[in-house]
């Protein structure tokens, strides 16, 4: 059942630390659809699509895509409007 | 892995020495990963149930169709090896600013929360309502019998089943339940709340619905398969 499916983005924080280096799940994000600006804790995330897929919780556009295989990581964030990282 | 401690029948908490580790905050998590000798490799998440400065450890709870967890809860040895990540998580962590603290917890979500009861000093009023299936499947019984009172009070429900002369609560959280144990939304208090996607749900709701601010419940859900 999808529903039971649905974390959140806390289960992503340790990929998300590989990815970029930082503590993730308390970074702000801007939803490149709706606009809603929320901490990446506060996403719907699906670990057991083809990948992982994180969804604005306000209006389930998708944000970002991670796929890890053959050695390499493909990262789509094409569905955030802006990322605010720690410096 | 340095020893284990059989906490129910399907949970059991893996005490780790683990190379290099930097200490942890209440409330974060760490990435476990095993890979296969044809070079298979699973990843899982477990939350963290020590308090800093305490031995590493944490508490896994037994998936049936887990691909980590049957091996962490039965097959794992004391000087086994295996990869950890971590520590993870800034969002679902306690940091002690006095506030009293109400955390909720289903199953094996009272995990990061128990971290969070260790390492309290006991000035800080807390308040657990911990929701579990059976009275067999309440994991840190004991210890949790043994802590309260000391700026901490526990409250159980049971949902499945209770045994004879039950005292606790019988029935899944709704609102009622809530407003009964909840702190008032004015006493300001920090508000943890981890279990399964269905659990979290209707507890940040029912919160919400007693007046809390949804920016103070900070919550984390878990997957009731696959781990």
């Amino acid at each position: 059942m999808a529903e039971e499916r649905r974390l959140d983005g806390n289960a992503i924080g340790g990929v998300m630390i590989e990815l970029f280096g930082v503590e993730m799940t308390t970074v702000p994000g801007s939803c490149g659809n709706c606009g809603a600006h929320e901490q990446m804790a506060e996403t719907d995330v699906y670990l057991d699509a083809p990948g992982i897929v994180v969804r604005c919780r306000h209006c389930q556009n998708v944000l970002i895509r991670i796929v890890r295989g053959n050695g390499r990581t493909w990262l789509d964030l094409s569905g955030l409007s802006s990322l605010e990282l720690p410096l | 892995m340095t020893g284990a401690l059989e906490e129910t029948p399907r949970v059991r908490t893996l005490l780790l020495d683990a190379e290099g580790w930097p200490g942890h905050r209440p409330g974060q998590h760490l990435d476990v990963r095993l890979t296969a000798e044809d070079g298979y490799q699973a990843e899982r998440s477990y939350s963290i149930a020590s308090a800093p400065g305490e031995p590493l450890s944490i508490t896994v709870e037994r998936l049936e169709d887990g691909e980590v967890s049957p091996y962490l809860v039965d097959e794992a040895r004391e000087g086994d090896g295996f990869e950890v990540r971590g520590p993870i998580g800034g969002y679902f962590v306690w940091e002690d600013d006095g506030r009293p603290v109400f955390l909720v917890g289903g199953g094996s979500g009272v995990v990061p929360l128990m971290a969070m009861i260790r390492s309290s000093p006991g000035s800080t009023p807390i308040r657990l309502l911990y929701s579990s299936r059976t009275l067999e499947d309440v994991i840190y019984r004991e210890e949790l019998d043994a802590r309260a009172g000391h700026g901490l009070e526990v409250f159980h429900t049971l949902t499945r089943e209770q045994p004879s002369g039950w005292t606790g609560y019988s029935r899944r959280i709704d609102n009622d339940l809530l407003r009964e144990i909840a702190w008032p939304a004015s006493d300001d208090p920090q508000v943890f709340v981890c279990g399964s996607t269905r659990f979290v749900d209707a507890a940040a709701d029912g919160l919400v619905a007693l007046g809390y601010d949804p920016l103070s419940i900070k919550t984390e859900r878990f997957g009731a398969t696959g781990g």
